[in-house]
Protein backbone atom coordinates (compact mmCIF):
# COMPACT_ATOMS: atom_id res chain seq x y z
CA UNK A 1 0.00 0.00 0.00
CA UNK A 2 1.38 3.41 -0.96
CA UNK A 3 1.47 6.16 1.60
CA UNK A 4 3.69 8.48 -0.39
CA UNK A 5 0.69 10.28 -1.86
CA UNK A 6 -0.03 12.02 1.43
CA UNK A 7 1.28 15.54 1.79
CA UNK A 8 2.49 16.10 5.34
CA UNK A 9 2.21 19.69 6.56
CA UNK A 10 5.55 21.18 7.58
CA UNK A 11 5.86 21.11 11.35
CA UNK A 12 6.15 24.40 13.15
CA UNK A 13 5.07 26.55 10.22
CA UNK A 14 1.53 27.13 11.36
CA UNK A 15 -0.12 28.16 14.59
CA UNK A 16 -1.42 25.22 16.63
CA UNK A 17 -5.01 25.21 17.77
CA UNK A 18 -5.50 22.84 20.69
CA UNK A 19 -8.18 20.15 20.39
CA UNK A 20 -8.99 19.94 24.07
CA UNK A 21 -10.87 23.15 24.68
CA UNK A 22 -14.54 23.85 25.33
CA UNK A 23 -16.87 20.93 24.69
CA UNK A 24 -14.12 18.48 23.75
CA UNK A 25 -12.33 19.22 27.02
CA UNK A 26 -15.57 18.59 28.87
CA UNK A 27 -16.02 15.27 27.04
CA UNK A 28 -12.52 14.24 28.05
CA UNK A 29 -13.25 15.22 31.64
CA UNK A 30 -16.27 12.91 31.64
CA UNK A 31 -14.24 10.08 30.08
CA UNK A 32 -11.59 10.41 32.79
CA UNK A 33 -14.20 9.63 35.47
CA UNK A 34 -14.63 6.13 34.00
CA UNK A 35 -11.14 4.86 34.71
CA UNK A 36 -8.82 4.69 37.72
CA UNK A 37 -5.89 6.02 35.65
CA UNK A 38 -5.48 8.96 33.28
CA UNK A 39 -3.63 6.77 30.80
CA UNK A 40 -6.75 4.65 30.25
CA UNK A 41 -8.40 7.64 28.59
CA UNK A 42 -5.81 7.53 25.81
CA UNK A 43 -7.79 5.57 23.19
CA UNK A 44 -10.96 7.63 23.76
CA UNK A 45 -8.89 10.85 23.69
CA UNK A 46 -7.36 9.87 20.37
CA UNK A 47 -10.84 9.21 18.98
CA UNK A 48 -11.85 12.72 20.04
CA UNK A 49 -8.84 14.15 18.19
CA UNK A 50 -9.64 12.18 15.05
CA UNK A 51 -13.29 13.25 15.16
CA UNK A 52 -12.28 16.88 15.49
CA UNK A 53 -9.40 16.99 13.02
CA UNK A 54 -9.90 14.03 10.69
CA UNK A 55 -6.46 12.64 11.50
CA UNK A 56 -3.88 12.70 14.29
CA UNK A 57 -0.74 14.77 13.73
CA UNK A 58 2.46 14.62 15.78
CA UNK A 59 1.47 17.95 17.31
CA UNK A 60 -1.92 16.48 18.29
CA UNK A 61 -0.12 13.54 19.88
CA UNK A 62 2.00 15.95 21.90
CA UNK A 63 -1.13 17.69 23.11
CA UNK A 64 -2.76 14.40 24.12
CA UNK A 65 0.44 13.45 25.93
CA UNK A 66 0.43 16.70 27.85
CA UNK A 67 -3.23 16.44 28.80
CA UNK A 68 -2.90 12.84 30.04
CA UNK A 69 0.54 13.11 31.63
CA UNK A 70 2.25 10.82 29.10
CA UNK A 71 5.20 11.33 26.77
CA UNK A 72 4.67 12.12 23.07
CA UNK A 73 6.75 9.04 22.20
CA UNK A 74 4.46 6.82 24.25
CA UNK A 75 1.37 8.27 22.59
CA UNK A 76 2.89 7.74 19.15
CA UNK A 77 3.67 4.15 20.07
CA UNK A 78 -0.02 3.59 20.79
CA UNK A 79 -1.28 5.50 17.74
CA UNK A 80 0.91 3.44 15.41
CA UNK A 81 -0.30 0.17 16.94
CA UNK A 82 -3.97 0.71 16.08
CA UNK A 83 -4.87 0.76 12.40
CA UNK A 84 -7.93 2.99 12.67
CA UNK A 85 -6.03 6.10 13.75
CA UNK A 86 -4.98 8.12 10.71
CA UNK A 87 -1.44 9.39 10.88
CA UNK A 88 -1.87 11.52 7.79
CA UNK A 89 -4.77 13.40 6.19
CA UNK A 90 -7.26 11.24 4.32
CA UNK A 91 -10.02 11.99 1.84
CA UNK A 92 -13.34 13.50 2.92
CA UNK A 93 -14.77 9.99 2.76
CA UNK A 94 -12.69 7.15 4.10
CA UNK A 95 -13.65 3.76 2.71
CA UNK A 96 -12.65 0.44 4.27
CA UNK A 97 -13.34 -2.77 2.34
CA UNK A 98 -13.02 -6.22 3.88
CA UNK A 99 -11.02 -8.62 1.72
CA UNK A 100 -10.38 -11.46 4.18
CA UNK A 101 -11.23 -15.02 3.04
CA UNK A 102 -14.99 -15.20 3.65
CA UNK A 103 -15.53 -11.94 1.72
CA UNK A 104 -12.74 -12.79 -0.69
CA UNK A 105 -14.57 -15.88 -1.94
CA UNK A 106 -17.69 -13.73 -2.40
CA UNK A 107 -15.99 -11.22 -4.70
CA UNK A 108 -14.43 -8.63 -2.38
CA UNK A 109 -11.47 -7.98 -4.65
CA UNK A 110 -13.84 -6.96 -7.45
CA UNK A 111 -15.54 -4.58 -5.01
CA UNK A 112 -12.18 -2.96 -4.22
CA UNK A 113 -11.40 -2.53 -7.89
CA UNK A 114 -14.83 -1.03 -8.57
CA UNK A 115 -14.39 1.39 -5.66
CA UNK A 116 -10.96 2.51 -6.81
CA UNK A 117 -12.44 3.22 -10.26
CA UNK A 118 -15.71 4.85 -9.17
CA UNK A 119 -14.08 7.15 -6.61
CA UNK A 120 -11.10 8.10 -8.71
CA UNK A 121 -8.76 7.13 -5.87
CA UNK A 122 -7.11 4.67 -8.31
CA UNK A 123 -4.60 3.32 -5.80
CA UNK A 124 -5.14 1.73 -2.40
CA UNK A 125 -4.40 4.19 0.40
CA UNK A 126 -4.10 7.16 -1.93
CA UNK A 127 -6.57 10.05 -2.00
CA UNK A 128 -8.53 10.94 -5.12
CA UNK A 129 -7.41 14.17 -6.87
CA UNK A 130 -10.57 15.98 -5.73
CA UNK A 131 -9.67 15.13 -2.12
CA UNK A 132 -12.95 13.32 -1.62
CA UNK A 133 -12.00 9.68 -1.38
CA UNK A 134 -9.49 7.36 0.21
CA UNK A 135 -10.03 3.60 -0.19
CA UNK A 136 -8.22 0.92 1.78
CA UNK A 137 -8.43 -2.84 2.10
CA UNK A 138 -8.94 -4.04 5.65
CA UNK A 139 -8.96 -7.37 7.39
CA UNK A 140 -12.22 -8.90 8.65
CA UNK A 141 -14.92 -6.35 9.48
CA UNK A 142 -16.95 -8.94 11.40
CA UNK A 143 -19.89 -9.11 9.02
CA UNK A 144 -18.87 -12.11 6.90
CA UNK A 145 -22.46 -13.23 6.30
CA UNK A 146 -23.11 -9.89 4.62
CA UNK A 147 -20.24 -10.05 2.16
CA UNK A 148 -18.84 -7.69 1.15
CA UNK A 149 -19.14 -5.18 4.00
CA UNK A 150 -17.82 -1.69 3.29
CA UNK A 151 -17.34 0.99 5.92
CA UNK A 152 -17.80 4.47 4.44
CA UNK A 153 -16.78 6.84 7.22
CA UNK A 154 -19.07 5.63 10.05
CA UNK A 155 -21.67 4.06 7.75
CA UNK A 156 -21.47 0.29 7.76
CA UNK A 157 -22.81 -0.86 4.38
CA UNK A 158 -23.61 -4.58 4.01
CA UNK A 159 -23.69 -6.91 1.01
CA UNK A 160 -21.87 -4.66 -1.46
CA UNK A 161 -21.11 -6.16 -4.85
CA UNK A 162 -19.03 -4.62 -7.63
CA UNK A 163 -22.27 -3.81 -9.50
CA UNK A 164 -23.64 -1.85 -6.54
CA UNK A 165 -20.51 0.29 -6.14
CA UNK A 166 -21.38 3.17 -8.56
CA UNK A 167 -24.69 3.79 -6.77
CA UNK A 168 -23.01 3.62 -3.39
CA UNK A 169 -20.43 6.20 -4.41
CA UNK A 170 -23.12 8.48 -5.86
CA UNK A 171 -24.83 8.62 -2.47
CA UNK A 172 -21.86 10.47 -1.05
CA UNK A 173 -21.46 13.03 -3.79
CA UNK B 1 -29.95 -12.37 3.19
CA UNK B 2 -28.86 -13.04 6.70
CA UNK B 3 -30.78 -11.50 9.57
CA UNK B 4 -33.49 -10.83 10.13
CA UNK B 5 -34.62 -14.08 8.57
CA UNK B 6 -37.57 -16.17 9.63
CA UNK B 7 -36.21 -18.91 11.91
CA UNK B 8 -35.93 -22.32 10.27
CA UNK B 9 -38.02 -25.02 12.03
CA UNK B 10 -34.81 -26.80 12.98
CA UNK B 11 -33.49 -23.73 14.80
CA UNK B 12 -33.91 -23.36 18.56
CA UNK B 13 -34.35 -19.65 19.03
CA UNK B 14 -33.36 -18.59 22.50
CA UNK B 15 -30.76 -15.83 22.13
CA UNK B 16 -32.03 -14.84 18.71
CA UNK B 17 -35.72 -14.90 19.62
CA UNK B 18 -36.03 -11.11 19.37
CA UNK B 19 -33.63 -10.52 16.49
CA UNK B 20 -35.25 -8.25 13.95
CA UNK B 21 -37.65 -6.62 16.45
CA UNK B 22 -36.66 -2.98 16.63
CA UNK B 23 -38.75 -2.48 19.75
CA UNK B 24 -36.66 -5.02 21.69
CA UNK B 25 -33.75 -2.57 21.52
CA UNK B 26 -35.50 -0.13 23.83
CA UNK B 27 -35.54 -0.47 27.59
CA UNK B 28 -39.31 -0.38 27.60
CA UNK B 29 -39.53 -3.01 24.89
CA UNK B 30 -37.05 -5.25 26.68
CA UNK B 31 -38.93 -5.00 29.98
CA UNK B 32 -42.14 -5.86 28.11
CA UNK B 33 -40.40 -9.07 27.00
CA UNK B 34 -39.54 -9.97 30.58
CA UNK B 35 -36.14 -8.29 30.48
CA UNK B 36 -34.28 -7.23 33.62
CA UNK B 37 -36.35 -9.59 35.80
CA UNK B 38 -33.37 -11.93 36.09
CA UNK B 39 -31.08 -9.09 37.08
CA UNK B 40 -33.48 -7.87 39.77
CA UNK B 41 -33.66 -11.43 41.08
CA UNK B 42 -29.88 -11.90 40.92
CA UNK B 43 -29.22 -8.72 42.88
CA UNK B 44 -31.15 -10.21 45.81
CA UNK B 45 -29.11 -13.43 45.69
CA UNK B 46 -25.75 -14.31 47.20
CA UNK B 47 -23.08 -14.01 44.48
CA UNK B 48 -21.98 -17.61 45.16
CA UNK B 49 -25.50 -18.85 44.44
CA UNK B 50 -25.53 -17.13 41.04
CA UNK B 51 -22.19 -18.75 40.22
CA UNK B 52 -23.54 -22.16 41.25
CA UNK B 53 -26.53 -21.87 38.92
CA UNK B 54 -24.32 -20.92 35.97
CA UNK B 55 -21.97 -23.80 36.84
CA UNK B 56 -24.89 -26.23 36.91
CA UNK B 57 -26.14 -25.01 33.54
CA UNK B 58 -22.92 -26.16 31.87
CA UNK B 59 -22.56 -22.83 30.03
CA UNK B 60 -19.17 -22.56 28.37
CA UNK B 61 -17.42 -19.53 26.95
CA UNK B 62 -18.65 -18.70 23.46
CA UNK B 63 -15.65 -16.61 22.45
CA UNK B 64 -13.66 -19.60 21.27
CA UNK B 65 -11.96 -21.37 24.15
CA UNK B 66 -15.11 -22.97 25.59
CA UNK B 67 -14.01 -22.57 29.20
CA UNK B 68 -16.80 -23.28 31.74
CA UNK B 69 -18.24 -19.86 32.64
CA UNK B 70 -19.30 -20.55 36.21
CA UNK B 71 -15.90 -22.03 36.99
CA UNK B 72 -14.20 -18.94 35.55
CA UNK B 73 -16.32 -16.70 37.78
CA UNK B 74 -15.46 -18.83 40.81
CA UNK B 75 -11.74 -18.06 40.36
CA UNK B 76 -12.35 -14.49 41.51
CA UNK B 77 -11.35 -13.80 45.14
CA UNK B 78 -14.26 -14.55 47.48
CA UNK B 79 -13.18 -11.90 49.90
CA UNK B 80 -13.01 -8.58 48.17
CA UNK B 81 -9.85 -6.72 49.10
CA UNK B 82 -9.35 -4.75 45.89
CA UNK B 83 -11.70 -3.43 43.21
CA UNK B 84 -13.03 -6.20 40.94
CA UNK B 85 -13.67 -5.68 37.25
CA UNK B 86 -15.67 -7.36 34.52
CA UNK B 87 -14.55 -6.93 30.92
CA UNK B 88 -16.91 -7.80 28.11
CA UNK B 89 -15.18 -8.95 24.96
CA UNK B 90 -17.10 -7.40 22.09
CA UNK B 91 -14.02 -7.15 19.89
CA UNK B 92 -15.45 -9.73 17.51
CA UNK B 93 -12.86 -9.92 14.71
CA UNK B 94 -12.34 -13.61 14.02
CA UNK B 95 -12.86 -14.13 10.28
CA UNK B 96 -16.12 -15.99 9.79
CA UNK B 97 -17.69 -14.79 13.03
CA UNK B 98 -20.44 -12.16 13.23
CA UNK B 99 -22.76 -13.32 16.00
CA UNK B 100 -21.87 -10.79 18.73
CA UNK B 101 -22.58 -8.02 16.26
CA UNK B 102 -26.13 -9.33 15.84
CA UNK B 103 -26.64 -9.67 19.59
CA UNK B 104 -25.55 -6.07 20.13
CA UNK B 105 -27.59 -4.77 17.21
CA UNK B 106 -30.85 -6.48 18.13
CA UNK B 107 -30.79 -7.38 21.82
CA UNK B 108 -28.37 -4.95 23.49
CA UNK B 109 -30.23 -5.27 26.77
CA UNK B 110 -29.64 -9.03 26.88
CA UNK B 111 -25.93 -8.30 26.94
CA UNK B 112 -26.24 -5.46 29.45
CA UNK B 113 -28.41 -7.57 31.74
CA UNK B 114 -26.09 -10.56 31.52
CA UNK B 115 -23.08 -8.35 32.17
CA UNK B 116 -24.67 -6.81 35.25
CA UNK B 117 -25.57 -10.28 36.58
CA UNK B 118 -22.00 -11.45 36.02
CA UNK B 119 -20.66 -8.31 37.72
CA UNK B 120 -22.83 -9.07 40.74
CA UNK B 121 -21.63 -12.69 40.79
CA UNK B 122 -17.96 -11.72 40.78
CA UNK B 123 -18.51 -8.66 43.00
CA UNK B 124 -17.38 -6.19 40.39
CA UNK B 125 -18.65 -2.64 40.45
CA UNK B 126 -17.28 -1.61 37.10
CA UNK B 127 -17.88 -3.26 33.72
CA UNK B 128 -16.00 -2.29 30.57
CA UNK B 129 -17.61 -3.37 27.33
CA UNK B 130 -14.83 -3.37 24.72
CA UNK B 131 -16.40 -2.97 21.27
CA UNK B 132 -14.23 -3.09 18.16
CA UNK B 133 -13.81 0.28 16.50
CA UNK B 134 -15.36 -0.75 13.19
CA UNK B 135 -18.68 -1.71 14.81
CA UNK B 136 -20.22 1.73 14.44
CA UNK B 137 -23.83 0.54 14.34
CA UNK B 138 -23.64 -1.89 17.30
CA UNK B 139 -21.87 0.89 19.23
CA UNK B 140 -24.72 3.35 18.62
CA UNK B 141 -27.34 0.75 19.62
CA UNK B 142 -25.42 -0.22 22.75
CA UNK B 143 -24.84 3.41 23.74
CA UNK B 144 -28.54 4.19 23.55
CA UNK B 145 -29.54 1.02 25.40
CA UNK B 146 -26.99 1.65 28.13
CA UNK B 147 -28.18 5.23 28.61
CA UNK B 148 -31.82 4.10 28.85
CA UNK B 149 -31.17 1.26 31.25
CA UNK B 150 -28.88 3.38 33.42
CA UNK B 151 -31.51 6.14 33.59
CA UNK B 152 -34.05 3.50 34.66
CA UNK B 153 -31.73 2.57 37.52
CA UNK B 154 -31.67 -1.17 36.80
CA UNK B 155 -27.97 -1.69 37.50
CA UNK B 156 -27.89 -0.67 41.18
CA UNK B 157 -24.32 0.19 42.17
CA UNK B 158 -22.81 -1.46 39.08
CA UNK B 159 -21.39 0.95 36.52
CA UNK B 160 -21.09 -0.06 32.88
CA UNK B 161 -18.98 1.75 30.30
CA UNK B 162 -18.39 1.23 26.60
CA UNK B 163 -14.78 1.33 25.42
CA UNK B 164 -14.05 1.64 21.72
CA UNK B 165 -11.24 -0.33 20.11
CA UNK B 166 -9.28 1.13 17.22
CA UNK B 167 -8.59 -1.67 14.77
CA UNK B 168 -6.57 -4.55 16.18
CA UNK B 169 -7.68 -8.19 15.98
CA UNK B 170 -5.29 -9.08 18.78
CA UNK B 171 -7.31 -7.00 21.25
CA UNK B 172 -9.79 -9.88 21.29
CA UNK B 173 -7.13 -11.79 23.24
CA UNK B 174 -8.11 -11.25 26.86
CA UNK B 175 -4.93 -9.72 28.24
CA UNK B 176 -4.34 -7.62 25.11
CA UNK B 177 -7.87 -6.30 25.58
CA UNK B 178 -7.02 -5.33 29.15
CA UNK B 179 -3.86 -3.53 28.02
CA UNK B 180 -5.92 -1.72 25.42
CA UNK B 181 -8.41 -0.53 28.05
CA UNK B 182 -5.45 0.71 30.10
CA UNK B 183 -4.39 2.91 27.18
CA UNK B 184 -1.55 0.69 26.00
CA UNK B 185 -0.58 -1.09 22.80
CA UNK B 186 -2.63 -4.28 22.55
CA UNK B 187 0.14 -6.70 23.40
CA UNK B 188 -0.95 -9.93 25.13
CA UNK B 189 0.56 -10.52 28.56
CA UNK B 190 2.40 -13.58 29.79
CA UNK B 191 0.19 -15.74 32.01
CA UNK B 192 0.28 -16.29 34.94
CA UNK B 193 -0.81 -14.11 36.57
CA UNK B 194 -4.26 -14.92 35.23
CA UNK B 195 -6.89 -12.16 35.05
CA UNK B 196 -8.74 -13.37 38.16
CA UNK B 197 -5.58 -12.56 40.15
CA UNK B 198 -4.30 -9.55 38.22
CA UNK B 199 -6.29 -8.36 35.23
CA UNK B 200 -7.20 -4.87 34.10
CA UNK B 201 -5.38 -2.21 36.16
CA UNK B 202 -3.71 -5.09 37.99
CA UNK B 203 -6.97 -5.94 39.78
CA UNK B 204 -8.98 -9.18 39.87
CA UNK B 205 -10.84 -9.32 36.57
CA UNK B 206 -13.15 -11.65 34.70
CA UNK B 207 -13.56 -11.41 30.97
CA UNK B 208 -16.48 -12.93 29.07
CA UNK B 209 -17.69 -13.00 25.49
CA UNK B 210 -20.90 -11.22 24.43
CA UNK B 211 -22.80 -14.41 23.54
CA UNK B 212 -21.85 -16.05 26.85
CA UNK B 213 -23.24 -13.16 28.87
CA UNK B 214 -26.36 -12.79 26.74
CA UNK B 215 -27.32 -16.37 27.72
CA UNK B 216 -27.04 -15.71 31.46
CA UNK B 217 -30.37 -13.90 32.10
CA UNK B 218 -32.30 -16.80 30.52
CA UNK B 219 -30.40 -19.38 32.53
CA UNK B 220 -31.36 -17.58 35.72
CA UNK B 221 -34.96 -17.22 34.63
CA UNK B 222 -35.59 -20.71 33.28
CA UNK B 223 -33.13 -22.64 35.40
CA UNK B 224 -29.90 -24.55 34.90
CA UNK B 225 -31.73 -27.79 34.11
CA UNK B 226 -33.62 -26.17 31.24
CA UNK B 227 -30.39 -24.94 29.66
CA UNK B 228 -28.66 -28.27 30.12
CA UNK B 229 -31.63 -30.04 28.59
CA UNK B 230 -31.23 -28.15 25.33
CA UNK B 231 -28.21 -30.22 24.36
CA UNK B 232 -28.60 -32.86 21.67
CA UNK B 233 -25.39 -34.65 22.41
CA UNK B 234 -22.64 -34.50 24.89
CA UNK B 235 -23.39 -33.58 28.48
CA UNK B 236 -20.25 -31.42 28.28
CA UNK B 237 -21.72 -29.10 25.65
CA UNK B 238 -25.02 -27.58 26.74
CA UNK B 239 -27.47 -24.98 25.56
CA UNK B 240 -27.84 -23.27 22.23
CA UNK B 241 -25.18 -21.62 20.12
CA UNK B 242 -25.28 -19.02 17.40
CA UNK B 243 -23.45 -20.19 14.29
CA UNK B 244 -22.42 -17.56 11.80
CA UNK B 245 -22.34 -19.12 8.36
CA UNK B 246 -20.59 -17.36 5.50
CA UNK B 247 -18.83 -18.00 2.22
CA UNK B 248 -20.38 -20.25 -0.42
CA UNK B 249 -23.86 -20.93 0.90
CA UNK B 250 -27.14 -19.71 -0.52
CA UNK B 251 -28.39 -18.20 2.73
CA UNK B 252 -25.52 -16.96 4.87
CA UNK B 253 -26.35 -15.55 8.30
CA UNK B 254 -26.64 -16.41 11.97
CA UNK B 255 -28.45 -19.58 12.93
CA UNK B 256 -29.17 -20.67 16.48
CA UNK B 257 -29.19 -24.40 17.11
CA UNK B 258 -28.71 -26.65 20.10
CA UNK B 259 -25.29 -28.03 20.81
CA UNK B 260 -24.74 -31.29 18.97
CA UNK B 261 -26.60 -30.18 15.84
CA UNK B 262 -25.26 -31.79 12.64
CA UNK B 263 -23.08 -29.41 10.60
CA UNK B 264 -24.43 -31.03 7.45
CA UNK B 265 -28.01 -30.00 8.33
CA UNK B 266 -26.85 -26.48 9.14
CA UNK B 267 -25.25 -26.11 5.72
CA UNK B 268 -27.78 -27.91 3.52
CA UNK B 269 -31.11 -27.36 5.29
CA UNK B 270 -30.80 -24.07 7.13
CA UNK B 271 -28.41 -22.32 4.75
CA UNK B 272 -29.83 -23.80 1.57
CA UNK B 273 -26.64 -25.54 0.51
CA UNK B 274 -24.07 -24.38 -2.01
CA UNK B 275 -24.88 -22.15 -4.98
CA UNK B 276 -26.58 -24.07 -7.84
CA UNK B 277 -24.30 -26.54 -9.60
CA UNK B 278 -21.58 -26.37 -6.98
CA UNK B 279 -20.51 -28.89 -4.36
CA UNK B 280 -18.90 -28.57 -0.96
CA UNK B 281 -15.13 -28.67 -0.91
CA UNK B 282 -14.07 -27.57 2.56
CA UNK B 283 -15.31 -25.89 5.70
CA UNK B 284 -13.73 -24.05 8.59
CA UNK B 285 -16.15 -24.73 11.45
CA UNK B 286 -15.05 -22.36 14.23
CA UNK B 287 -13.59 -19.18 12.88
CA UNK B 288 -10.41 -18.91 10.79
CA UNK B 289 -8.13 -19.99 13.65
CA UNK B 290 -9.16 -23.65 13.58
CA UNK B 291 -8.11 -26.45 11.22
CA UNK B 292 -9.93 -26.83 7.90
CA UNK B 293 -12.27 -29.80 7.43
CA UNK B 294 -12.69 -31.55 4.10
CA UNK B 295 -16.08 -32.47 2.70
CA UNK B 296 -16.32 -35.87 4.33
CA UNK B 297 -15.30 -34.56 7.76
CA UNK B 298 -17.72 -31.64 7.45
CA UNK B 299 -20.68 -33.81 6.54
CA UNK B 300 -20.07 -36.13 9.48
CA UNK B 301 -19.44 -33.42 12.05
CA UNK B 302 -21.62 -32.69 15.07
CA UNK B 303 -21.55 -29.11 16.31
CA UNK B 304 -20.46 -29.30 19.91
CA UNK B 305 -17.11 -28.83 21.59
CA UNK B 306 -16.28 -32.55 21.50
CA UNK B 307 -17.85 -33.39 18.15
CA UNK B 308 -15.73 -30.91 16.20
CA UNK B 309 -12.55 -31.99 18.00
CA UNK B 310 -13.34 -35.57 17.00
CA UNK B 311 -13.16 -34.49 13.34
CA UNK B 312 -9.83 -32.79 13.89
CA UNK B 313 -10.89 -29.19 14.33
CA UNK B 314 -12.45 -26.99 17.00
CA UNK B 315 -15.82 -25.35 17.65
CA UNK B 316 -14.07 -22.05 18.37
CA UNK B 317 -16.36 -19.07 18.03
CA UNK B 318 -18.87 -20.85 15.78
CA UNK B 319 -17.90 -18.96 12.66
CA UNK B 320 -18.52 -21.41 9.82
CA UNK B 321 -16.70 -20.56 6.59
CA UNK B 322 -17.84 -22.61 3.60
CA UNK B 323 -15.81 -23.20 0.46
CA UNK B 324 -17.34 -24.82 -2.62
CA UNK B 325 -15.56 -26.66 -5.43
CA UNK B 326 -14.74 -23.41 -7.24
CA UNK B 327 -12.41 -22.33 -4.42
CA UNK B 328 -8.68 -22.00 -4.89
CA UNK B 329 -7.65 -23.37 -1.49
CA UNK B 330 -4.04 -22.23 -1.85
CA UNK B 331 -5.14 -18.65 -2.48
CA UNK B 332 -7.60 -18.64 0.41
CA UNK B 333 -5.06 -20.14 2.80
CA UNK B 334 -2.60 -17.43 1.71
CA UNK B 335 -5.32 -14.87 2.38
CA UNK B 336 -5.79 -16.23 5.90
CA UNK B 337 -2.04 -16.24 6.53
CA UNK B 338 -1.92 -12.62 5.34
CA UNK B 339 -4.64 -11.81 7.86
CA UNK B 340 -2.52 -13.17 10.71
CA UNK B 341 0.64 -11.49 9.42
CA UNK B 342 -1.25 -8.20 9.39
CA UNK B 343 -2.68 -8.72 12.85
CA UNK B 344 0.40 -10.05 14.66
CA UNK B 345 1.29 -7.70 17.52
CA UNK B 346 4.95 -8.52 16.73
CA UNK B 347 6.03 -9.21 20.30
CA UNK B 348 7.12 -12.81 19.73
CA UNK B 349 9.65 -13.64 17.02
CA UNK B 350 7.95 -16.91 16.03
CA UNK B 351 4.74 -15.03 15.27
CA UNK B 352 6.13 -11.79 13.83
CA UNK B 353 8.49 -13.60 11.45
CA UNK B 354 6.52 -16.82 11.07
CA UNK B 355 3.26 -15.27 9.91
CA UNK B 356 5.12 -13.03 7.43
CA UNK B 357 7.29 -15.86 6.06
CA UNK B 358 4.29 -18.16 5.73
CA UNK B 359 2.48 -15.51 3.71
CA UNK B 360 5.50 -14.85 1.49
CA UNK B 361 6.05 -18.54 0.76
CA UNK B 362 2.38 -19.00 -0.12
CA UNK B 363 2.51 -15.94 -2.38
CA UNK B 364 5.61 -17.40 -4.02
CA UNK B 365 3.76 -20.66 -4.71
CA UNK B 366 0.78 -18.75 -6.12
CA UNK B 367 3.07 -16.77 -8.42
CA UNK B 368 4.46 -19.95 -9.94
CA UNK B 369 7.85 -19.61 -8.25
CA UNK B 370 7.26 -22.29 -5.61
CA UNK B 371 9.76 -25.05 -4.97
CA UNK B 372 9.08 -28.66 -4.05
CA UNK B 373 10.71 -28.10 -0.67
CA UNK B 374 8.31 -25.23 0.14
CA UNK B 375 5.62 -27.48 1.54
CA UNK B 376 8.00 -29.03 4.05
CA UNK B 377 9.31 -25.56 4.81
CA UNK B 378 5.76 -24.35 5.55
CA UNK B 379 5.14 -27.31 7.84
CA UNK B 380 8.45 -26.77 9.62
CA UNK B 381 7.61 -23.10 10.11
CA UNK B 382 4.16 -24.02 11.39
CA UNK B 383 5.73 -26.36 13.91
CA UNK B 384 7.87 -23.51 15.20
CA UNK B 385 4.82 -21.27 15.41
CA UNK B 386 2.72 -23.65 17.49
CA UNK B 387 2.75 -23.56 21.29
CA UNK B 388 5.80 -21.33 21.48
CA UNK B 389 4.43 -17.82 21.89
CA UNK B 390 2.71 -15.64 24.49
CA UNK B 391 -0.72 -15.97 22.88
CA UNK B 392 -2.19 -18.27 20.23
CA UNK B 393 -2.22 -15.93 17.23
CA UNK B 394 0.69 -17.70 15.58
CA UNK B 395 -0.85 -21.11 16.32
CA UNK B 396 -3.98 -19.81 14.62
CA UNK B 397 -2.00 -18.96 11.49
CA UNK B 398 -0.43 -22.41 11.47
CA UNK B 399 -3.76 -24.27 11.81
CA UNK B 400 -5.20 -23.57 8.34
CA UNK B 401 -1.78 -23.98 6.73
CA UNK B 402 -1.05 -27.39 8.21
CA UNK B 403 -4.58 -28.74 7.68
CA UNK B 404 -4.71 -27.18 4.23
CA UNK B 405 -1.49 -28.83 3.07
CA UNK B 406 -2.57 -32.14 4.54
CA UNK B 407 -6.01 -32.16 2.95
CA UNK B 408 -5.50 -30.23 -0.29
CA UNK B 409 -1.89 -31.07 -1.09
CA UNK B 410 -2.52 -31.60 -4.77
CA UNK B 411 -3.61 -28.00 -5.23
CA UNK B 412 -0.30 -26.79 -3.81
CA UNK B 413 1.64 -29.29 -5.92
CA UNK B 414 -0.18 -28.19 -9.08
CA UNK B 415 1.07 -24.63 -8.61
CA UNK B 416 4.59 -25.80 -7.82
CA UNK B 417 4.77 -28.19 -10.79
CA UNK B 418 3.41 -25.55 -13.16
CA UNK B 419 0.21 -27.50 -13.86
CA UNK B 420 -1.80 -24.56 -12.68
CA UNK B 421 -1.57 -21.02 -14.01
CA UNK B 422 -0.08 -18.57 -11.50
CA UNK B 423 -2.64 -16.17 -10.02
CA UNK B 424 -0.20 -13.74 -8.44
CA UNK B 425 2.69 -11.74 -9.80
CA UNK B 426 6.08 -12.55 -8.32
Amino acid sequence: MSVSAHPTPQPGTEEYHPVFVGKTLEQLGEILTRYPTKQAALLPALWLVQEARGWISDRNMAEVAEVLGLTPAYVKGVVTFYTMYHQHPVGKHFVQVCTTSPCNVCGAEAVVKALLDATGAKELGATSPDGKWTVIEVECLGACGFATPVLVDDDFVESVSAEKVPDLVKRYK
Amino acid sequence: MGYPHKPHPKETVVLSKHFGEADARTHKGWVKRGGYESLAQALTMEPARVIDIVKESGLRGRGGAGFPTGLKWSFMPKEKKKPHYLCVNADESEPGTFKDREIMRWTPHALLEGAAIAAHAIQAEVVYIYIRGEFTEPWAVMEKALAEATAAGVFGVIKLYLHRGAGAYICGEETALMNSIEGKRGNPRIKPPFPAAAGVFGMPTTINNVETLAAVPLILKKGAAWYKGLSLSSPKSTGTKLFSVCGHVQKPGNYEVTMGFPLKDLLYDLCGGMPPGRTLKACIPGGSSVPILNREETEGCLLDYEGVVEKGSMLGSGGVIVFDDSTDMVYQIMRLARFYAHESCAQCTQCREGTAWTTKILERILSGQGKTADLDLLLDLADNMTGKTICVLSDSCAAPVVSGIKKFKKEFEDYIAGRRKPVMVA
